[in-house]
């Protein structure tokens, strides 16, 4: 195989325009696609963030009242009482947001009242027993007290004042207190102090600016109520979401007629929509990265054609000279080889540059050097089976062809 | 001879077919995939008031207090109520509109209809007049109304279809939320994309169907959604929201040569100092004032994945031209023995380029209008996808005739190494080496 390279060489650069524009093309496959599947790993490994919560059971619905509201409390307790009713009904709750779920609640959080900026923004999640309807693990201290609850519009208007205490994630918790327990520590939300009584395991945010900061979240004891943008929150027992969302919502209608259901979803459809673009740019993705290696493909095909056409007269005469079927065969993969060996190495210092724009326009981390063995296979692995069919022509031209003018 | 030229190329294409169906595929699909993310980037970058987003400006100030300092250097995008009517009464600018976002539910006379809810926006007169928003019927309200409240309200067109089945319905009643409103005014077909009035909203989102005066709305009570930032421990209760230490509405002007914008920057970084010295500001006095496209810039609305879009499309389109490009090269040089018979013959070498250049041209354009069907197809397969901006995606004159500009041109560059290469063999060597 070996023997081949120097005749290979020399042909190759009386090809030089030829061979360039080949090994450009293939440079040019491998630093996209490199950097494509990069990027589809991104998103991938994104989409399946954890939320923590029961995600099978859930589903949320969002009510708005025509005409002037009175009796707020009354409304929703009523509502939650109508819920609970129906089989197959867990738990329930009304709850401003849901992880992935579109609208988030967002604070300032200080350690200190005095501080001038806030050490983070985090994300306020609220609703009564919202940890144990959503199933969110508790994994140090203890979840809120049925008296620690006050209503979230009596806190606006100033009307009540609240218990004082809250909920912190460990992300977050680690992040304001690294390697201490928070349990039992002052945070202020708001300018308000607030006493972590419990740590969750994980409660992404409704929706994540920074993806390290999903969950920078915390939770409040607020009785959330529908007119203030809250949602009920059910959680069926297992497989009998879909039954009790319709339901749930015949019966709220049945409750109040004069009223618009907004929103009637599963929690897995809340999911996938708050993850459509991604989903939608990691099908672009692959499917550029497939179309880019079939044209790759097709193209060296096309030439590797090409030069065997054009080469059938050496080809006779080296075979009428003695070399068999496999040295020509060989002949024809070790040039793919060759071609191929160079793109790859311009397409790595490429696929590094392109990763470095990316780094500086998106925030993507740096391309990890595994991915470019595997271009470098994937790429290896085309050309060799784009060049298959010519250089099996090209071993199947018989000696005599030397002998024609 | 551009005919015969034509005729030789369409001939030494068919000879071989594979091949250049290969080349023009190779073209049509990077073109095609270029064509659609560009149109997407074009369309959700455009201008949303097109002639008079430059005239259209966004005082920006900074109510907040010294406790939460989140952002220092951003200004809000949103004012208090306060400084929004101060701004609005001092009528400064030629026109000035104050508004928020809301959401209503509609209420049919036909008990068939059940209730709905749509997007609406509590506004103040100008806002039609100043966003060149069209009527179908009737007008827009006054600044009267917006003092006295008048229970009045402006329609979208949809509305319009679906409540009156596309009658000319001013005067008669809206009933919104417990309130009874009468029609002014419908509107024809609007919609600002990007939603730059309000950008809490969603940068794409669809247009409101009702409109009502501000004061009505806050009159009426009716339900107001949108961004909302406050700070301090006053009351921010929906009833308090007048005196709430909360920016929550937006605030606009008209402003419509170079002189008028600079004495307004100068009033309203007057009324910035004017609020720091009274104790109301406590940061320091900062205001700007960004006009449309400005703003929008300012606040990246192009969500960045269009433009990473646009820069994979790109790419593949560079592939597939240097595949092109080799594919011709080899072809060309096949025909090496051709071309030296007709240089022999006595073909100048500016007639053999030109002859190859036009059989390029010819797969440009072939890959042209391939390249627009996978681009109508493209678009086809972003409208689908979920989102209030996919719906938006479709081709205009001038994508369209960009794609062919694009194709040609890109097919003929792609044609001028090969051809040259090719015109310049030395007919002698090639005939006698046959």
């Amino acid at each position: 195989m070996l023997t081949d390279v120097r005749p290979i060489v020399s042909t190759l650069r009386r090809h030089r325009l030829t061979a360039t524009l080949l090994v450009l093309q293939i440079a040019l496959t491998c630093a996209i696609v490199c950097n494509a599947i990069f990027l589809i790993g991104d998103r991938v490994s994104w989409m399946l963030t954890p939320s923590g919560i029961a995600e099978g059971d859930l589903m949320r619905i969002t009510v708005s009242d025509i005409g002037p509201r009175r009796d707020l409390h009354a409304r929703v307790e009523t509502d939650l009482a109508t819920l609970r009713a129906i089989p197959g009904v867990q738990a329930v709750t009304v709850g401003n947001s849901l992880p992935f779920g579109g609208n988030a609640w967002n604070s300032g959080l200080k350690l200190d009242r005095s501080q001038q900026s806030p050490s983070a923004t985090v994300a306020m999640f609220y609703g009564e027993s919202l940890v144990e309807t959503l199933g969110t693990r508790l994994v140090a201290g203890r979840v809120f007290r049925p008296q620690e609850y006050s209503w979230v519009d009596d806190l606006v208007a100033g009307k009540a004042t609240s218990s004082h205490v809250a909920m912190v994630t460990s992300d977050l918790a680690n992040r304001l207190f690294p390697g201490e327990s928070a349990i039992g520590r002052e945070v202020f939300v708001g300018g308000e102090p607030a006493r972590v009584v419990g740590v969750l395991e994980r409660l992404p945010a409704a929706r994540v600016g920074a993806r390290e900061d999903a969950n920078n979240t915390l939770v409040m004891p607020w009785r959330m109520v529908p007119a203030y943008g809250g949602g009920y929150f059910v959680r069926a027992r297992h497989g009998e979401a879909a039954r009790v969302l319709k339901d749930a919502v015949a019966a709220l209608k049945r409750a109040e007629p004069r009223r618009v259901v907004v929103e009637a979803r599963l929690y897995s459809d809340i999911r996938g929509r708050y993850f459509a673009t991604d989903r939608a740019m990691t099908v672009l993705l692959a499917a550029v990265s497939v179309a880019l290696l079939v044209v790759t493909a097709l193209g060296i095909v096309g030439l590797a054609s090409f030069w065997v056409a054009q080469r059938r007269r050496q080809i006779g005469v080296r075979r009428a000279l003695g070399a068999s079927r496999t040295a020509i065969l060989r002949y024809f993969q070790t040039e793919n080889f060759l071609l191929a060996s160079m793109g790859i190495v311009l397409g790595m210092a490429l696929a590094y540059g392109i990763n470095l724009l990316l780094m500086r326009q998106y925030e993507l981390p740096r391309l990890p050097w595994t991915y470019l063995p595997v271009g470098a296979i994937v790429l290896w692995t085309l050309g060799q089976a784009a060049v298959l069919a010519p250089a099996l022509r090209a071993a199947s031209v018989p000696p005599v062809v030397a002998t024609r003018g | 001879m551009f005919g015969y030229y034509m005729e030789l190329a369409v001939r030494s294409l068919r000879r071989s077919k594979a091949l250049t169906a290969l080349m023009i595929l190779a073209v049509a699909l990077g073109i095609g995939a270029s064509i659609t993310t560009l149109t997407v980037l074009h369309v959700l970058s455009g201008d949303p008031l097109p002639g008079r987003s430059g005239s259209v400006f966004m005082p920006q100030m900074d109510p907040r207090d010294k406790e939460r300092d989140d952002h220092p250097d951003e200004l809000p995008t949103q004012v208090t109520w306060a400084d929004g009517m101060n701004l609005l009464h001092a009528a400064r600018a030629r026109r000035q509109a104050l508004m928020a976002a809301g959401s209503t539910p509609v209420q049919s006379d036909d008990l068939a209809i059940d209730p709905f809810i749509v997007p609406a926006r509590y506004t103040t007169a100008d806002f039609f007049a100043m966003f060149g928003v069209p009527f179908r019927y009737g007008q827009g309200w006054s600044a009267t109304d917006d003092e006295s409240r008048t229970r009045v309200a402006v329609i979208g067109g949809e509305l319009n279809d679906r409540l009156f089945r596309g009658e000319n319905s001013v005067g008669r009643t809206l009933h919104v939320d417990g309130a009874d409103l009468r029609i002014v005014g419908v509107l024809a077909p609007w919609r600002a994309v990007p939603h730059f009035y309000d950008l809490n909203s969603g940068n794409y989102s669809v247009g409101e169907e009702v409109f009502v005066p501000l004061g009505t709305a806050r009159a009426a009570k009716l339900k107001r959604n949108g961004g909302i930032e406050c700070w301090g421990n006053k009351s921010s209760d929906e009833a308090d929201m007048e005196t709430a230490n909360c920016v929550w509405l937006q605030f606009w002007v008209q402003l419509d040569d170079p002189t008028t914008v600079a004495s307004y920057r100068r009033f309203l970084d007057g009324y910035v100092h004017e609020q720091v010295a009274l104790g109301r500001f406590e940061r320091p006095a900062v205001s700007a004032l960004p006009n449309v496209m400005q703003f929008l810039d300012q606040q990246r609305v192009v969500p960045s994945d269009v433009r990473l879009q646009v820069w994979l499309a790109l790419g593949f389109f560079a592939v597939c031209l240097v595949n092109t490009v080799g594919l011709m090269l080899a072809k060309f040089m096949r025909r090496a023995g051709e071309v030296s018979v007709r240089r022999a013959l006595g073909a100048s070498r500016r007639s053999v380029f030109a002859q190859l250049l036009v059989e390029a041209g010819v797969i440009g354009l072939a890959g042209g209008v391939g390249g627009l069907g996978v681009a109508v197809l493209g678009l086809a397969v972003v409208r689908m996808q979920p989102g209030a901006s996919a719906e938006l995606a479709h081709l205009d004159l001038t994508m369209l005739g960009a794609t062919f500009v694009i194709s040609i041109a890109a097919a003929i560059a792609a044609g001028l190494i090969p051809a040259w290469r090719t015109c310049r063999i030395a007919p002698a060597l090639q005939l006698k080496s046959q």
